[in-house]
C-alpha cells in the first residue's frame, strides 16, 4: 500500500463540485485506520464534467475516478486501496481498460497543461522532477545569449495566447531592443473573457511554469522586476502563486543574483485586479498596476518602449509564459511541428455551455471545431441539435453551425467574424436565441467600457437600447440597418480593443442568424423560445394530471393547484424559467 | 460605463456606521512609500470593513499624501470596491457566458424573489447582499453562485433558494 498514491483535483472547479470533502474523506480514514498510502492535492485535471477527480496509481497503472463523494471514497479505499481490485464502474480513464470517455483524450497536446492535474502545485521539487526550472538553468549555465532565446522564441511560432496572436519573439525583441537600466515583465492573468478559465487552471495546477516562463523572458529582454496582474476573483490562484513565489526565492530562483547570476536582482509580484475587463488591454493593465483608473491610452509608444512606469516593458498571457519553459528546453522544434502554418503549436480551449463533456482540452492547432465539439466534447447535452458556438467572449462572435468544419488558427477564425481570443468556447444548441446572446455581450462591454472613447461609451449603450427593445418584441424595421451602421461607427473610432471588437458578437450573429432577428422584429416571436417578454408558459388542462411536480420545483411559488387537480401558472409571479416545462412528464406545460 | 457606478445620491449619508479608522494604520504603514499603492490600499480598506466608508478617504489621504479624488476615482471605477456597507454573507451570482447560457437569470430571479430585495442591495436585516457578477471561473458547473467563498454549481432556481435558506436557517439556530 505504501507504493499507492491517491491525487485529488483540488482546483476552484473541483472544489466547487465537492472536492474539498473527498480530500478530507481521503485523509480522515488514511489518518483513523493508519493506512500508509501517499495523499496529495493537484490542479486541474482538465475533466470538469466528472468533478470531483480522483486519480489512483498503484502497481498496476493509473486509474481516474470521475464524480465522486464521500460514500463512493470510503468504497475505493476498501477495494481498490486495500484489496488492490479498482472499482470499474467509477473509473473515467484508465490505459488498462477501455472507457466511454476515452475520445474526451484522444487528439489532445498538452504543452501548457502538461503539469496540470500531474504535480502537486504547492510542492516546487514535484515541478522540478519532472524538468521545471531546468531550462532556466540551462541558459544560465551555459551562458546563451539573449538574442539565441529569443530566436528559438521566434522559430517556435508561438504567437500570444491571450487573444490578439501577436508572435511572442517578436515582442520581445522590441523589449530587449529597449536600452534602459529598468525593465519590466508583466503576466497578465486578468482573465476577464466571462465563459474562460484557462488562466485560472494553469496558476492553480502549475504556478511554476508560469514564473519560469516569466524569468526566462526577463533573462532574454534583461528585465529586473516581474509583475503578475491577477483577477482578485480568482483566490486559489492567488495563494498558490505567493506560495510557488516563496518557494522560488528560497532556492535562489527569484531575488538577488537570481538563479547564481551575480547582478541579476529579478524577482515577482503579485498584483491583484480589482474587477475591469478593459484592464485586459496592455496600457490599461499598465495605469492599473500604477494604482489608476484602468483606462487605456494611444499607442505608440509602445510598451516595450515606454510601459509600466515609463520603462520598457513586456506583457504576455499565463498560457503563452505557461509554454516558453518547454519551447526553451524542448527546442522550437518540439513546439512547432504541431499547428498549421501560421498557428504553431497548442492552444487550451475551455469547453462550456450545452456541451457533454465541458472541460479543459488542449489541442494542436488546425483541429476543426466540428471535432473540439463532436468527437472530445461529446455532442450537445440532451441530444439537442447543435446551433452555434461562441469564441472569444465579447470581443469574439459566434461561428454557426454549417461552418463548423472551420479549422482553429488564428487566420481561419479571424475570417468567420469571430476571433480566436483567449479560449473560451461556448456551445449554444437551439434554445439559445443569437439576440439574447448578442445582447447578453453588448450588456457586457457597455458595463465595462471605460468611457474614454465616445463611440464605445455611448454607442455600446444605443446599441444595448436597441437589442433590449429587439428582445421585448418593440423591435422596429430598420433596427437591424441601424445597429450595423453603430457597430462599424464604434469599431472605427474606438482606441483600444474593447471598443474595436465590442460589436463583433452582434456582427456575426446578423451575419449568421438574421432571420432571428427579423423574427424578433417582424413576428414579434422568438424562434428559440427564449425571450422572456416573448414567451408565456401555461398548463395545458386537458394534459394536466395534477401530480404537483411543476409546483413543487418552481422556484418562485408561482403555481397553485391541490394534488390530483389543475393547475395554474401565475403569469405575473412567473420569471419564464421553464422549470416546469422540462419537469413536466405529462406534456401538459405549454410553452407559446 | 464606469461611472454609472457612482452614487446619485450623496455619499455620506449611506455612511452612517461607525467604524474605529486606527485600524486603518498598519495598512497605511504598510503600503505608505510603495509605488502603486492606491489600489493595494483601498483593497485592504475593504477586506478591514466589508467596503470603503467616506471616512476612510479622507483619513488615507491626511496620512499618505494620496489624493482623495484619485481615490474615489479608482473606487467608482473598478467593479470590485464597494462605498456602501454590504450584508454578513454576499451571494455572488455568476452571469459569465456560459452560466448565461445555462439560464442565470433564472437564478438571480429566484433569488431575489425569496430575499424579495433587487439586485445589488442587502436583505432588511443585514444577513445578505446579492451581486451579480461577470464571471466565477467555474463555468463547467454552470449555473453557478458563490456565498462568502464557497462556490456552488450545476444550479437550479430552486436548489439555489434552498442554499440561501439553510445557511440562514443554521445561522439563526
Amino acid at each position: 500500500m505504501e507504493n499507492i498514491k491517491v491525487l485529488v483535483g483540488l482546483a476552484s472547479c473541483g472544489i466547487a463540485a465537492g472536492a474539498n470533502k473527498v480530500f478530507e474523506k481521503f485523509n480522515q480514514i488514511k489518518e483513523n485506520e493508519h493506512l500508509p498510502f501517499e495523499l496529495t492535492k493537484t490542479g486541474c485535471i482538465g475533466m470538469c464534467y466528472r468533478e470531483p477527480l480522483v486519480e489512483i496509481i498503484d502497481e498496476s497503472g493509473s486509474y481516474l475516478y470521475g464524480e465522486i463523494d464521500e460514500n463512493k471514497t470510503i468504497e475505493i479505499i476498501e477495494k481498490h486501496i486495500k484489496l488492490g481490485e479498482p472499482v470499474k464502474e467509477y473509473v473515467v480513464k484508465t490505459e488498462l481498460f477501455q472507457n466511454e470517455d476515452d475520445t474526451y483524450w484522444q487528439g489532445q497536446v498538452k504543452i501548457a497543461l502538461r503539469n496540470c492535474g500531474v504535480i502537486n502545485p504547492e510542492i516546487i521539487e514535484e515541478y522540478e522532477n519532472r524538468g521545471g526550472y531546468q531550462a532556466i538553468k540551462n541558459l544560465i549555465k551555459n551562458n546563451i545569449q539573449s538574442e539565441q532565446v529569443i530566436q528559438t522564441i521566434i522559430e517556435s511560432g508561438i504567437r500570444g495566447r491571450g487573444g490578439g496572436g501577436f508572435p511572442t519573439g517578436m515582442k520581445w525583441k522590441f523589449a530587449a531592443a529597449s536600452k534602459s537600466d529598468e525593465k519590466y515583465i508583466i503576466c497578465n492573468a486578468d482573465e476577464g473573457d466571462p465563459g474562460a478559465f484557462m488562466d485560472r487552471s494553469v496558476l492553480e495546477g502549475d504556478p511554476h511554469a508560469v514564473l519560469e516562463g516569466m524569468t526566462i523572458a526577463a533573462y532574454a529582454i534583461g528585465a529586473t522586476e516581474g509583475v503578475i496582474y491577477c483577477r482578485a476573483e480568482y483566490p486559489l490562484a492567488i495563494k498558490r502563486l505567493n506560495i510557488a513565489l516563496e518557494q522560488a526565492r528560497e532556492k535562489g530562483y527569484l531575488g538577488k543574483n537570481a538563479h547564481g547570476k551575480q547582478g541579476w536582482n529579478f524577482d515577482i509580484h503579485v498584483k491583484e485586479g480589482a474587477g475591469a475587463f478593459v484592464c485586459g488591454e496592455e496600457t490599461a493593465l499598465m495605469a492599473s498596476v500604477e494604482g489608476r483608473r484602468g483606462m487605456p491610452r494611444k499607442r505608440p509608444p509602445f510598451p516595450a518602449v515606454s510601459g509600466l512606469w515609463k520603462k520598457p516593458t513586456n506583457i504576455n498571457n499565463v498560457e503563452t509564459f505557461a509554454n516558453i519553459p518547454y519551447i526553451v528546453l524542448n527546442g522550437a522544434s518540439s513546439y512547432n511541428k504541431y499547428g498549421t502554418e501560421k498557428s504553431k503549436g497548442t492552444k487550451v480551449f475551455a469547453l462550456t455551455g450545452k456541451i457533454k463533456r465541458g472541460g479543459l482540452v488542449e489541442v494542436p492547432m488546425g483541429i476543426s471545431i466540428k471535432d473540439i465539439i463532436f468527437k472530445l466534447g461529446g455532442g450537445i447535452q440532451n441530444n439537442k441539435k447543435f446551433k452555434a458556438v461562441q469564441l472569444g467572449g465579447p470581443s469574439g462572435g459566434c461561428i454557426p453551425e454549417y461552418l463548423s468544419d472551420t479549422p482553429v488558427d488564428y487566420e481561419s477564425i479571424t475570417a468567420t467574424g469571430a476571433i480566436m481570443g483567449s479560449g473560451g468556447m461556448v456551445v449554444m444548441d437551439e434554445t439559445t436565441c443569437m439576440v439574447d446572446m448578442a445582447r447578453f455581450f453588448l450588456d457586457f462591454t457597455q458595463k465595462e467600457s471605460c468611457g474614454k472613447c465616445t463611440f464605445c461609451r455611448i454607442g455600446t449603450k444605443r446599441m444595448l437600447e436597441i437589442l433590449t427593445r429587439i428582445t421585448e418584441g418593440e423591435g422596429k424595421e430598420g433596427d437591424i440597418e441601424l445597429l450595423e451602421q453603430l457597430a462599424y461607427q464604434i469599431k472605427d473610432s474606438s482606441l483600444c480593443g474593447l471598443g474595436q471588437t465590442a460589436p463583433n458578437p452582434v456582427l456575426t450573429t446578423i451575419k449568421y442568424f438574421r432571420h432571428e432577428y427579423e423574427a424578433h422584429i417582424r413576428d414579434k416571436k422568438c424562434p428559440a423560445h427564449s425571450c422572456k417578454k416573448l414567451i408565456t408558459y401555461t398548463v395545458d388542462e386537458d394534459k394536466c394530471t395534477g401530480c404537483t411536480v411543476c409546483a413543487k420545483n418552481c422556484p418562485v411559488n408561482a403555481i397553485s393547484g391541490e394534488r390530483k387537480q389543475i393547475h395554474f401558472i401565475n403569469q405575473d409571479a412567473c420569471i419564464k424559467c421553464g422549470v416546469c416545462f422540462s419537469k413536466c412528464k405529462f406534456e401538459a406545460i405549454k410553452l407559446s | 460605463m464606469r461611472v454609472q457606478r457612482i452614487e446619485k445620491n450623496n455619499l455620506i449619508s449611506n455612511d452612517q456606521q461607525e467604524v474605529d479608522l486606527k485600524l486603518l494604520d498598519p495598512i497605511i504603514e504598510k503600503y505608505k512609500d510603495k509605488k502603486g499603492n492606491t489600489i493595494p490600499i483601498l483593497q485592504s480598506t475593504q477586506h478591514l470593513f466589508g467596503y470603503i466608508p467616506a471616512k476612510a478617504f479622507e483619513y488615507i489621504s491626511k496620512k499618505t499624501g494620496l489624493k482623495v479624488s484619485d481615490m474615489y476615482g479608482v473606487a467608482t471605477f473598478y467593479a470590485q470596491f464597494r462605498l456602501k456597507p454590504v450584508g454578513k454573507h454576499i451571494i455572488k451570482v455568476c452571469h459569465g457566458t456560459a452560466c448565461h447560457v445555462q439560464g442565470a437569470n433564472a437564478i438571480s430571479d429566484s433569488i431575489l424573489e425569496a430575499l424579495q430585495i433587487k439586485d445589488g442591495e442587502t436583505t432588511p436585516d443585514g444577513f445578505y447582499t446579492v451581486e451579480s457578477v461577470a464571471c466565477l471561473g467555474c463555468c463547467s458547473l454552470a449555473p453557478v453562485i458563490m456565498i462568502d467563498e464557497d462556490s456552488y454549481g450545476k444550479l437550479t432556481g430552486k436548489s439555489a433558494v434552498n442554499i440561501i435558506k439553510e445557511i440562514k436557517l443554521k445561522a439563526t439556530n
